[in-house]
């Protein structure tokens, strides 16, 4: 077994373009649940809609890169309009099955054969992000042992989580977001103040939405498609593995959850490959040793909600419920 | 501050070699070294007897897979993307006197849902012939047919009613239970018991699986006073962790019940396969039940109190952690039940046969009435009912679903509190 191998590819994870597009998404679920307390379990249609906006408006409209970067965000605004129209007013757990709901209706239907012309269905669609590596400002060559499109994605989506995080942090400190956060503690209290809440939980929505779209834009330019079998509700379940370890009401908990959420998953893998390969391990084979990572985030999601909600930074007296 | 951070990454970065620094990658299917994803099916004839050495052919783009059908009548073709292929049985490798049945298309096109395996059936002899149905005959069976679709997701958005009235839990592990009812009689028939031991078995498993659940889990965490929203993030915790143990034990193909290819039959002017009839019979009965259970003995009416008001319940002498233990065995057991009907109804037994129709339990409860059992079972129907009469109505297949969970929606906005529930739940 490679222990350097495996540390090294761990270590990899860390700054690796899933990694950003992970903790982008994360920190959207931080401003919806961590923040305004609004349970949106349809983060990865948030990012579905972002990725196939994009891809979309690239290939069957053949716009430029910013414009369809302006039309993925616009269409994620406009979905969580259409979310939170019906949904903002009930309930917790209605908002939950509403919002899991929409985002599984997003994955049927560019996943149906209908609309094979437009979406690809299964397959998905490819090579869109021509327009994104032809503003490469990185001559070819070798960076930290990466080539130039490796090290401009991770550039860019890195400087997207610190500028989104900044953005965040400033709003979430602002008297927006103590309005916010007002809701999240007493929805009546600061109704009473007449502060008109719908429209504050619809903002955070539509911000948290935005920030999912553009994690889903990052999710798939380093892999030159986007695929609807990726957008499934296990996405979004990751997301708040991710969300909950690192703190829900902070800005950095998602970014270093997803952080460890990678890291660990890489690690297990790298070990329990090494253990099956050097034959230590002889009741486990590489598909179920898959399986078992996954079983282990489902075993740490549970445990960290019970016995540490608050996650690795967060504040205990900070949680979206009591 | 962003020129601090852009060394702090360049020196990370340097310890990530970008060669390495890829998502780990899923992994490879056993079936076939070189490709995840996988083509497969058996060939058998009309008397069921393997037919081998026969060969089909996978095409897609500029990608050609080809297998030969072993001695068990069994070909996997591995593809390097799910995607649509087009898949084409050389008939002249079937040996003599073997011929497709009558509108088997050959070669077709087959398109990947949500698994890493497709499989394609091809009928010989006599099999199925397809015939030309008109509108209102169509109209007709798949009326039938939703019905009996409706009343198998009645049976687990029943017990998910009966455990969010008397709890408050959301439970997304729901999908899970449907599951294990299905792979415990699978499970259990692979052990070579008889059929009916077979199911009696997995009722009682689900029944167990409820009962540890509560014990082990929901309660403690309920003497704890944990919130219902952290409750339901646990069931999401839950429901991952046992769909991998499912599938680690399982594996990601798909397998069949015994029993499972059956002929239409005509019963008037209705059309229906025996399995979709027996399973409309069970599910009523079971359902009939479940209702007289609730409206006549002494446990209905304790569970009837308990959902309305656990204190005041507790306060007039019922034992609510009694009450609430009777009810996760008893969704268990129906949610089993619920399971091995979904098995015949799609037909197949996979690790996320479950967490498929999850949603559309949900749709069935949200529709009657968060936590109102009647309004789970009429919510239900209509989903199941919708689910198959949009496809009479020109709706693609594969979008079937999405009008269902489309009118969860619209009600919502316009009744939040669904068809039977009452405006103080909504809150």
């Amino acid at each position: 077994m490679d222990l350097g191998f495996i540390f090294s590819s761990a270590a990899g994870e860390l700054f690796s373009p899933t990694t950003a597009a992970y903790a982008l998404a994360a920190l959207g679920l931080a401003v919806h649940f961590g923040y305004s307390g609004l349970l949106n379990f349809g983060q990865a249609g948030f990012m579905a809609v972002g990725a196939y906006g994009f891809a979309i408006s690239t290939l069957t409209f053949g716009v430029p890169f910013f414009v369809g970067l302006l039309i993925a965000v616009i269409c994620s605004a406009i979905f969580a309009l259409l979310l939170g129209i019906p949904t903002l007013r009930l309930r917790a757990d209605y908002l939950a099955i509403v919002t899991i709901a929409a985002a599984e209706i997003v994955r049927y239907i560019v996943t149906t054969n209908q609309l094979t012309s437009v979406t690809g269905s299964a397959n998905g669609l490819a090579a869109f992000e021509g327009g994104f590596y032809a503003m490469n400002p990185f001559p070819e060559g070798s960076y930290f042992g990466m080539n130039n499109r490796d090290f401009f994605i991770r550039v860019v989506g890195w400087g997207l989580v610190i500028i989104c995080c900044t953005l965040v942090w400033l709003l979430m400190r602002s008297p927006w977001g103590r309005v916010l956060k007002g809701i999240r503690e007493d929805e009546n209290a600061v109704r009473s103040l007449g502060k008109n809440v719908y429209a504050y939980k619809m903002q955070a929505l539509v911000i948290g939405g935005v920030l999912g779209a553009l994690a889903g834009m990052i999710f798939t330019l380093p892999r030159g498609a986007v695929q609807p079998a990726n957008y499934g509700t296990e996405l979004t379940f990751f997301l708040y593995t991710c969300l909950l370890l690192g703190g829900l009401g902070t800005v950095l908990g998602p970014v270093v959850g997803a952080m460890i959420f990678w890291v660990v998953l890489s690690l297990t893998q790298g070990i329990l490959y090494g253990l099956i390969e050097s034959g230590a391990v002889t009741w486990l084979n590489t598909v179920q040793a898959g399986q078992l990572r996954y079983i282990l985030v489902g075993v740490a999601l549970m445990l960290l909600m019970i016995f540490r909600p608050q996650g690795v930074f967060g504040n205990k007296k900070e949680l979206a419920f009591a | 501050m962003g020129a601090v951070f852009a060394a702090v990454v360049a020196i990370l970065l340097v310890v990530a070699p970008a060669s390495q620094a890829t998502t780990p990658s899923p992994t490879p299917s056993p079936s076939n070294q070189q490709f995840q994803n996988s083509i497969s099916g058996f060939l058998r004839d009309d008397a069921r007897a393997p037919i081998a050495d026969v060969t089909i052919t996978a095409k897609s783009g500029d990608f050609t897979g080809t297998a030969k059908s072993g001695a068990n009548g069994s070909w996997t073709i591995g593809v390097p993307v799910q995607g649509t292929y087009e898949v084409e049985l050389d008939e002249s490798t079937l040996p003599e006197g073997i011929k497709l049945a009558d509108g088997q298309e050959n070669p077709r096109k087959v398109t990947f849902s949500q698994t890493s395996n497709l499989s394609v059936i091809f009928a010989f002899g006599k099999g199925i012939v397809v015939q030309q149905q008109d509108f209102g005959q169509n109209l007709l069976n798949r009326l039938v047919a939703g019905l009996s679709f409706g009343l198998l997701l009645a049976l687990a958005s029943v017990g998910l009613s009966l455990i969010f009235g008397t709890t408050g839990l959301t439970n997304f592990a729901h999908g899970e239970m449907v599951t294990f009812g299905a792979v415990l009689v699978f499970a259990f028939n692979a052990m070579s018991l008889p059929f009916w031991l077979a199911v009696v078995l997995a009722l009682l498993g689900g029944g167990l699986f409820g009962y540890v659940q509560d014990a082990g889990l929901w309660k403690p965490l309920r003497r704890r006073g944990t919130g219902l929203v952290p409750m339901m993030i646990v069931s999401i915790g839950l429901a991952l962790a046992v769909r991998y143990v499912i599938q680690f034990y399982f594996g990601g193909s798909t397998q069949q019940l015994p029993y499972a290819q059956s002929s239409e039959i005509q019963i008037g002017p209705v059309s229906i396969s025996p399995n979709n009839l027996w399973s409309l019979v069970i599910s009523a009965v079971v359902i009939a039940l479940i209702g007289f259970i609730l409206l006549k003995t002494r446990l209905g009416k304790a569970t009837r109190a308990v959902a309305d008001n656990p204190a005041l319940a507790a306060a007039s002498g019922i034992d609510v952690d009694n009450v609430i233990r009777i009810v996760w065995v008893a969704g268990g057991m129906l949610a089993s039940l619920g399971g091995i009907l979904w098995a015949y109804y799609r037909p197949g037994v996979t690790f996320d046969m479950g967490s498929q129709i999850l949603l559309l339990i949900f749709a069935g409860v949200t529709l009657g009435g968060l936590g109102t059992v009647f309004g789970a079972l009429i919510g239900s129907i209509i989903v199941g009912i919708f689910v198959e009469l949009t496809t009479v109505f020109g709706l693609a297949a594969d979008l079937k679903y999405v009008g269902a969970l489309f009118i969860m929606i619209v009600v919502l906005l316009f009744r939040p509190q669904g068809i039977l529930g009452r405006r103080e739940r909504v809150g």
